[in-house]
């Protein structure tokens, strides 16, 4: 099993979620995060005087599949949330040791 | 240097005042009101008023005379009233009506303006970050009540007390004590003596009269709140409130509209109508934009607001939207606060006040949107937002003097004082006033009393203040007028900012006015009132 943690932009959340239910993926935890990477955050302008934005606002989203499911998602990922623009985001994959569903103990795969 | 020989001088002028000291017994002058003025002939009633506490005697025959041009005389009303009794009875009737219409207009503006101090909570706590929200609108909220019992204690007598009678809202004329001080064979109305706790004052005019001072007084009150903003300890500021809204703000209300001494030059020193100023551009606005410049001097830049190299840095403001809906809550009451200054529903200048008020605050804030876009590259919402409001400031004072033409350009050029003084305030001087109070206020109170001098076009305002024909300015031929205006203006800065500056200075060693750095970084709200604003949330809470 392999956890897939994607950060794209906020309004880029609806997209990816439809796409993950056309691949059949069965669930998703997204949160609310803020985070820069090679640009730096942005400036804006508040009362004539800039100032720099540095932590950017951005949504992750973490979906647990089976290890054979990876590149599928994260092909689909890309497909719904890419603008080839800055700040399209980035998507890590990391293993996962073990899952239980709490409501009936189910263990492994079958309770993903 | 300067303001220690002024200090010397206010002192060594009030105890010349003890020395010969002298009670007026009538009211000196009239509230900006046609109607007042034209009463001003009628006899004064007896000696010693009776007050009118069950409203069943105010308003009869007698406030018929002169209403109109074609309004009976005093002695025709004696005369024909014996041979037409029942015409006798109706006139009785129709001055009472005139009353009621009088009374019902001030009362409802009166709630209008009260309404204005939820438009200063949300735009000073929508200007202000999140971590000092709750702190900001418990300043905005507590001012109300500390302002109200401040008031009703001293600052009415002091204001009001020598007024005389306000003929529009007919009454007994019980606030009759002026204490005036002689000089040069002149009399200087200084303070009124009548009416602390609004003691012997039980009569339904000077109730009316005191509900509509207090809600003027108290915009004044709040407004040091915003440039004082997310810094400044809740102790020191509530005793602040008590004597801003007790002592400061009366004073200079009593020599513009109690009779006191600015609105005298007209009739002492024939300079036009004396200082006018109808709805308080400078008697309420620039009283708390300076109090507002020499509490955010004494107080200090917020932590962060200024670099090691003295540039300053954005602290943006936490909720715009409510910022934003704030001022047109504002601009709501303000239509009471101009109109409503008629004292007088049957004055139908009343249309031309609210019609000019709306005008210029279009143009304030057409005119910083302008600015900022051409100058700054984006149309700055904040900005905007003070440009609107410094329109309605600076047409506060003119707003029944000029047409819609003068309006427009008196709240396009306020728009653009507003940007200019906001970057002067944060840049030269190193002054950090969160919500531009200063600007906002402070400067344009100042440009509207004397845009008053300037453009007032002589079509209204006859026998104002005791002196006869109406009021022009400097562009219709009475410079006069333009120099009373400048008189008023700046014994407004000097008095204003020399009380307050040294009452925030002594007040500090009393109670500091400044919360602790670590506080400060943590955000007032728990520390000062106790309450998070926003406890749902994971605030980000930084040095700026």
């Amino acid at each position: 099993m392999k956890k897939i943690e994607a950060i794209i932009k906020p309004f880029m959340l609806e997209e990816l979620k439809e796409a993950m239910n056309g691949i059949g993926v069965q669930g998703m935890t997204a949160s609310e995060v803020k985070g820069f990477g090679r640009q730096k955050g942005h400036t804006e302008v508040y009362r004539g005087a800039e100032y720099v934005v540095d932590f950017i606002p951005k949504v992750k989203v973490e979906i647990v599949v089976a290890a054979e499911m990876v590149d599928t998602v994260v092909t689909a990922i890309i497909n719904s949330v890419k603008t080839g623009k800055i700040g399209d985001g980035k998507i890590f994959v990391m293993p996962v040791d073990s899952v239980c569903r709490i409501r009936t103990g189910e263990t492994g795969k079958d309770a993903i | 240097m300067k303001k220690r020989l002024l200090a010397f001088l206010l002192i060594t002028s009030c105890l010349c005042g003890f020395l010969s000291p002298a009670f007026a017994e009538e009211g000196l002058g009239g509230p900006p009101s046609e109607e007042a003025a034209v009463s001003q002939v009628v006899p004064a009633p007896a000696p010693e008023p009776v007050a009118d506490s069950a409203g069943t005697v105010t308003g009869g025959a007698a406030d018929v005379v002169g209403v109109t041009a074609s309004a009976p005389t005093a002695e025709e009303l004696a005369t024909m009233g014996q041979s037409e009794p029942l015409a006798a009875k109706l006139a009785d009737v129709v001055g009472h009506n005139r009353i009621a219409i009088n009374m019902v207009w001030v009362m409802v503006c009166g709630f209008l303006v009260m309404f204005m101090q939820a438009g200063f909570a949300m735009a000073e706590g929508g200007f202000t970050r999140a971590k000092n929200a709750g702190h900001t609108m418990a300043m905005n909220f507590m001012i109300y009540g500390i302002g109200i019992l401040g008031y009703w204690m001293c600052g009415f007598a002091i204001q009001m007390g020598g007024v005389g009678g306000v003929a529009s809202l007919g009454g007994a004329g019980v606030l009759n004590s002026e204490f005036v001080v002689t000089l040069f064979g002149k009399d200087f109305g200084l303070f009124g003596t009548k009416g602390f706790f609004l003691s012997g004052t039980y009569d339904v005019a000077v109730y009316a009269i005191f509900l509509f001072q207090m809600v003027f007084m108290d915009t004044t009150a709040t407004i040091p709140t915003g440039s004082m903003a997310e810094r400044w300890t809740f102790k020191s500021f509530v005793v602040y409130g008590f004597f801003i809204t007790a002592l400061v703000y009366p004073l200079y209300a009593n020599w513009v509209w109690g009779g006191g001494w600015l609105s005298q030059l007209g009739k002492n020193f024939a300079l036009g109508h004396g200082h006018v100023d109808f709805a308080g551009s400078s008697v309420v606005h620039m009283t708390g934009g300076v109090a507002a410049l020499a509490g955010a001097i004494v107080l200090g830049p917020r932590l962060g607001k200024y670099k090691a190299d003295g540039t300053p840095n954005a602290i943006p403001g936490h909720h715009i939207p409510m910022a934003i809906v704030g001022c047109f809550i504002l601009a709501f009451g303000w239509f009471g606060f101009n109109a409503g200054s008629t004292l007088a529903g049957g004055d139908f200048r009343l249309a031309v006040v609210a019609t000019n008020t709306m005008l210029a605050s279009a143009a304030g804030a057409f005119s910083a949107m302008a600015y900022m876009w051409v100058f700054y590259g984006k149309p700055d919402i904040s900005m905007i937002a003070n440009g609107f409001l410094a329109g309605l400031v600076a047409i506060t004072a003119p707003c029944a003097f000029v047409d819609s033409g003068a309006a427009v350009f008196i709240g396009a050029v306020g728009g653009v004082l507003l940007c200019m003084s906001v970057f002067f305030v944060e840049r030269v001087l190193k002054v950090d006033d969160p919500v531009g109070a200063i600007s906002v206020h402070g400067v344009n109170g100042a440009w509207g009393v004397l845009a008053l001098g300037l453009f007032a076009d002589g079509t209204y305002g006859d026998g104002l203040n005791g002196v006869k024909g109406t009021v022009k300015g400097l562009l219709y031929g009475d410079s006069g007028q333009f120099l009373a205006q400048v008189i008023g203006t700046v014994t407004n800065i000097i008095f204003v900012f020399v009380v307050m500056y040294v009452f925030f200075k002594v007040l500090d060693k009393i109670v500091p006015l400044r919360v602790s750095p670590e506080m400060e970084l943590e955000g007032l709200d728990q520390s000062e009132v106790g309450v998070t604003a926003y406890p749902e949330f994971n605030l980000t809470k930084t040095h700026r």
